[in-house]
């Protein structure tokens, strides 16, 4: 399947990602020939097969439910470009984004 | 350079002990070298005062007659994948700028607690995304091999800054992380040896995610004891990583000395590429030939899904890098790019953070995980790596080993390949089924091409029988004898 102009807008916006106009094509041309080469799995009968979920083949210890970390407020914000300290404003303690609720 | 560059961490350890150098002494010689090999473009971060610290205090616990084990005072290179407390941690990445973690992964809080000493940290393509460490923010690394001419070639990639670095004796090993290849690939690349443990081996915690259903720590090193030295310091069970497996560690060095005989070694059929130089095929035959000579039996074995496994890693990675990588909206950490709302910030940020191999496997990851694909390609896929890890499974109940080339060329010149993403990919072709089935392999450099350039061969072993896998690399390491070395550290 080769992707069009549209469709790699599209996913862009779902990725988030910024990509210029001009980009559009070329990027359309370089994502279909990948597609276009990882397309030779239909060739493979799957007919039956689970797809692996984990690749090692035992099972995993779970931990007990209970809140063992935490309290690093201060850590957590240390590296936002925009955060209020924890005691800044309003209590503090949180990252700054643009407005989304007028 | 000094005659400190050049020790193995075996002899390294055994000076320190007989007091011939000391930490300090040896991690100086090695801070110059990095300082002197500035053109390599290994490092992204040097980290100097760090490491005449640690050493200082490794001579130190020495002195009072205590130590921490084989790496206690042994400088190391870190690459830059792993966060490391209170440094600079990039990924090779501008959306990481300034990005300075409060944490140490638990890979390299193992090596800090066995006393090992942090150099710097080292370049990488950028999220460990590449084959040839040309896709970094901070710029392409170059190898200390040089090609035809003096030509500026590539070290391999992600890896490319630890094994530029370990190959030009600037660090006596360093860490690496591979999803696809990208400990094992610039090992080949660059004449050391480079090892992928089991999937669970080594904790992930820590280390910058990339497609964390393949992703391993492992160590590069210049010899196969060094790598089972690192590998039993860097492995344990983890509680902050779910999928670290419960597992003791073995001394991965204890049988390394055992010999082959009696090991039954498998050679995949299907390991061979359309135009793959004719010397890779011998150099494969040769290790077939080494093998046999000390007793082992090599027997053909097939793994009929080998040709699949590249693509379907090329739906599987990229889809786990798409989720992964969504946490980076500059918000938290790293670049910020202002937009008037919410979604134009995180658009503007991730347009201009992300380099072009990123936003192709990002895009490619949102498609086949996007409504209406998501079966055919991401569940697809999955069949498929189910059928990769089956053959495997089969093999492995004739055969102890397996032995394949590392990669299907040399080093090539920085610039080449750079215009056909899927050429690119091709360099990991003999490394990413083992990735597929979580298991662990490890190259061995084991001859020169006809421009004198290295060439590894590749060994995999059965989950978690990293012992069988470091034995026969010793193995493979005795007979080849390979002591080529760059002419940067000559």
């Amino acid at each position: 399947m080769s992707l069009d102009k549209d469709t790699v807008r599209k996913i862009a916006f779902l990725a988030r990602i910024r990509v210029p106009e001009d980009a559009l094509e070329p990027l359309a041309g370089e994502l279909s020939n990948i597609i276009g080469w990882v397309e030779q799995l239909s060739e493979v009968e799957t007919e039956g097969v689970e797809p692996m979920t984990s690749v090692a083949d035992m099972t995993w210890p779970r931990r007990d439910d209970v809140v063992n970390d935490g309290g690093m407020a201060e850590d957590v914000l240390a590296n936002a470009t925009d955060s209020e300290p924890v005691s800044g404003e309003e209590g503090g303690g949180f990252f700054t984004v643009p407005k989304v609720v007028e | 350079m000094s005659a400190l560059n050049d020790l193995t961490i075996g002899a390294a350890a055994k000076g320190l002990e007989d007091g011939d150098f000391s930490s300090q002494e040896l991690t100086a010689a090695h801070i110059e070298a990095m300082n002197a090999a500035q053109d390599l473009n290994a490092f992204i971060t040097k980290t100097p005062d760090i490491a005449l610290s640690r050493a200082k205090d490794s001579d130190a616990r020495r002195a009072g007659g205590t130590t921490t084990g084989p790496m206690d005072g042994i400088p190391i290179a870190v690459k830059d994948l792993f966060c490391t407390e209170g440094v600079l941690t990039t990924a090779g990445s501008h959306i990481l700028d300034g990005f300075t973690p409060s944490y140490e992964s638990t890979v390299t809080q193992n090596l800090r607690n066995a006393g090992a000493v942090m150099l710097g940290k080292t370049n990488l393509d950028e999220f460990a995304m590449g084959s040839a460490n040309v896709t970094s923010y901070y710029g392409p690394v170059k190898s200390p091999w040089k090609g035809k001419g003096g030509k500026d070639l590539v070290p391999g990639g992600s890896s490319g800054g630890s094994a530029a670095a370990v190959a030009a004796r600037i660090a006596l090993a360093a860490t690496g992380t591979d999803t696809g290849g990208s400990i094992r690939q610039p090992a080949s690349f660059t004449g050391i040896v480079g090892m992928k443990p089991t999937y669970g081996r080594c904790s992930r915690w820590g280390i910058v995610a990339f497609a964390s259903s393949l992703d391993q720590a492992g160590p590069l090193t210049r010899t196969v004891e060094d790598a089972a030295i690192m590998l039993g310091v860097m492995a344990g069970h983890d509680a902050k990583d779910s999928t670290s497996a419960p597992i003791d560690v073995p001394d991965f060095t204890a049988d390394l000395k055992g010999g082959v005989r009696g090991l039954k070694v498998g050679i995949p059929n299907e390991y061979t590429l359309d135009g793959m130089p004719a010397e890779i095929d011998a150099l494969w035959n040769q290790g077939r030939n080494w093998l046999e000579s000390q007793g082992a039996e090599c027997v053909e074995v097939s793994l009929p899904h080998t040709k699949y496994a590249l693509p379907a890693y090329y739906i599987v990675a990229p889809a786990e890098a798409s989720s992964n990588l969504a946490r980076y909206d500059g918000v938290r950490y790293g670049l910020r790019v202002d937009g008037d709302s919410l979604d134009e910030m995180y658009e503007a940020t991730r347009g201009e953070g992300f380099g072009e191999e990123v936003r192709r496997r990002v895009l490619i990851g949102t498609y086949v995980l996007s409504a209406g694909y998501y079966d055919a390609y991401y569940i697809k896929a999955q069949r498929v790596r189910t059928l990769i890890a089956d053959d495997f499974r089969k093999a492995f109940e004739d055969v102890d080993v397996l032995l394949t080339p590392t990669a299907p060329s040399a080093a090539f010149a920085i610039g080449e390949k750079m215009d056909d993403p899927v050429a690119m990919y091709l360099n990991d072709v003999f490394t990413v089924p083992a990735s597929m089935a979580g298991l662990p392999a490890i190259s061995v450099p084991a001859g020169l091409d006809k421009d004198g350039l290295p060439l590894g061969l590749h060994l995999i072993a059965k989950p978690f029988d990293e012992e069988t896998l470091f034995r026969t690399a010793h193995a493979l390491e005795d007979a080849a004898g390979f002591d080529a070395r760059p002419g940067g550290a000559s």
